[in-house]
């Protein structure tokens, strides 16, 4: 087959077409948009940079993406860590190992959007209920505030993907040499040598690729968010996401909402290529 | 020294096992109970197994229309993404030139926009088109959902030697007959891994749906949920019903195909 040929056209048309109408039109047109006034109704007139001057002073805005900074960062640091002992404890000489992968990974089945309902009931009147007994009051009033919100996006995260990135570094995991294992176990290395300098080298490429999934799909968090916090205690807990689209949405400032999603959209491709970047040069050097 | 530290592991998995279901569990539990039963206590089991709430759940959700709601969305988008998916990157892979690398490359390159960048002009002009509801959606998901499937397809495909397909031209089949009766046979195992992955995020997909669905009677689980949730909020009885109902067909897939899945999830995670 040729590119010149008639054929191979034909196969490409109905994704070329799709993706030209769903994703690359709507792309250009989000980006000219950014520069109006537009409001959904009116196309509006052209207003140079003035929506993103104005984001850059909008607090709502910024609070939101530092919100989601500081969840990503240390969601992807605890999703990591819980996801790789996970994977080093069904990988391990234990009998119920593969019931054990098929619990952990359960929860990423099933949306976010319903899981954080679910989390919602576990927060609110479960943690309540357990603090009454115990006498913890640090258990009441789950959601409630920023703090508590925070941590319980945290949590139904690391709850979520902690399987998912296991699964990851099974795959890597398994496929690390037995005999060179055994050698090093003969020869006295620790547990913890053994995984400081065979199975960590080895396992690095897995880095690269769960760092990359958990990086973005918390930094792009919606369902989890709008289902466990709506956002609340007054938009403290409100992600970039959710952000963008209550701007567009609920306060019709298409515009400037489809301005914030440029920025998103550069936010978002720079920690992709940063990561990919990074961690291939940090591989060739190991 | 090795059986301890073993045995050690397992105890400890095993109750990571527990805390991981407890969610569920407290969930499956409580939705049994009456209003009442909640506020005195979540984490017994009820008295008495009574099925009154999912009774009211079923009707408020109207389950067998949102169900095939679901089914139909799901199952005609991710046919159609496997058909002209893997046709898309049969044709890059099999015509190397600058204008396939460039294509590819475009394909990729979609993969990093966020979902939030294109929404607001995407919603609009097919709102203006008369394109939304579930048409619109499944074509949505086909533009959406191709990246991904062809990055997978091509990478297969890349394994499958051209002089195959020299071979069955020879032979007299046309592109068409050899594509469909030689090569996607064989691309069976990344097929599974492509069927799985848009299984999974086209079931789960809630703000898709809730911008181009506005028919009622239309609604997927996921966007019926969230109407259902927003109505019963602290009536915990009733919400703990529906979601379990909502998230009932998901384990029965998961029962039977635990090992695809997984397997799935994570090649198409590492490729």
């Amino acid at each position: 087959m040729r590119t010149k040929d008639f054929a191979y056209w034909l196969f490409l048309a109905p994704v070329l077409i799709a993706l030209t109408l769903v994703v690359v039109v709507p792309m250009l047109l989000g980006v000219y948009y950014s520069f109006t006034s537009w409001n959904g109704i009116n196309t509006g007139e052209f207003v140079g940079f003035q929506n993103y001057i104005d984001l850059f002073k909008d607090e709502r805005f910024l609070d939101s993406l530092w919100f989601t900074t500081k969840f990503s960062v240390i969601s992807v640091i605890l999703i990591n860590f819980i996801g790789l002992s996970l994977a080093l404890i069904v990988t391990s000489r234990i009998k119920s190992s593969s019931l054990l992968r098929t619990t952990f990974f359960m929860p990423n089945l099933i949306g976010g959007l319903i899981l954080g309902f679910i989390w919602q009931f576990i927060f609110i009147k479960v943690f309540a209920s357990v603090g009454e007994m115990v006498g913890m009051e640090s258990l009441q009033g789950w959601l409630s505030t920023t703090e508590t919100g925070f941590w319980g996006l945290v949590i139904l995260m690391s709850w979520q993907m902690a399987g998912y990135i296991m699964v990851i570094y099974i795959a890597y995991l398994q496929g690390l040499p037995k005999e060179l294992l055994e050698a090093s176990e003969i020869d006295g290395a620790s547990s913890f040598q053994r995984f400081r300098y065979i199975v960590f080298p080895l396992v690095a490429p897995a880095f690269t690729v769960s760092m990359f999934l958990t990086l973005s799909n918390t930094f792009k968090l919606y369902d989890q968010n709008l289902s466990l916090t709506g956002g609340g205690p007054y938009n403290s807990t409100e992600m970039v996401a959710m952000e963008i689209f209550k701007t567009a949405f609920m306060q019709n400032a298409f515009a400037y909402a489809q301005a914030k999603a440029v920025i998103f959209f550069v936010i978002v491709a720079i920690i992709a290529l940063l990561q990919v970047y990074w961690n291939k040069r940090r591989e060739v050097e190991m | 020294m090795r059986n301890k530290r073993n045995w050690k592991l397992e105890i400890l998995g095993i109750l990571l096992g527990i805390l991981w279901l407890l969610p569920f569990y407290l969930m499956f539990v409580n939705s049994f109970k009456t209003k009442k039963e909640i506020f005195m206590d979540v984490t017994s089991p009820p008295e008495q197994w009574s099925f009154d709430n999912y009774i009211t759940a079923f009707e408020e959700l109207d389950f067998l229309q949102t169900l095939f709601n679901s089914l139909l969305i799901t199952i005609s988008s991710v046919v159609l993404i496997i058909i002209f998916s893997a046709m898309a990157a049969y044709a890059l892979s099999r015509a190397k030139s600058r204008i396939s690398t460039v294509l590819f490359f475009i394909f990729v390159a979609a993969m990093l926009i966020p979902f939030q960048s294109v929404m607001i002009p995407l919603v609009t002009v097919f709102g203006q088109f008369e394109m939304l509801n579930r048409g619109g959606l499944i074509f949505m998901y086909i533009g959406f959902g191709a990246s991904l499937s062809i990055f997978l397809y091509h990478g297969a495909l890349n394994n499958i030697p051209k002089s195959l397909d020299e071979a069955a031209r020879i032979d007299g089949a046309n592109r068409w007959q050899v594509f469909w009766h030689i090569i996607f046979p064989m691309l069976k195992p990344i097929t599974v891994t492509v069927a799985i992955l848009n299984i999974i995020w086209i079931w789960n997909d809630y703000l898709l749906p809730s911008l181009v669905i506005n028919k009622t009677g239309s609604e997927t689980i996921p966007l019926k949920m969230f109407f259902f949730f927003g109505e019963y909020t602290k009536q915990w009885h009733l919400a703990l019903a529906g979601l379990t109902l909502a998230i009932l067909p998901v384990i029965i897939f998961y029962f039977f195909a635990q090992r695809s899945i997984i397997k799935g999830v994570s090649d198409g995670a590492i490729k």
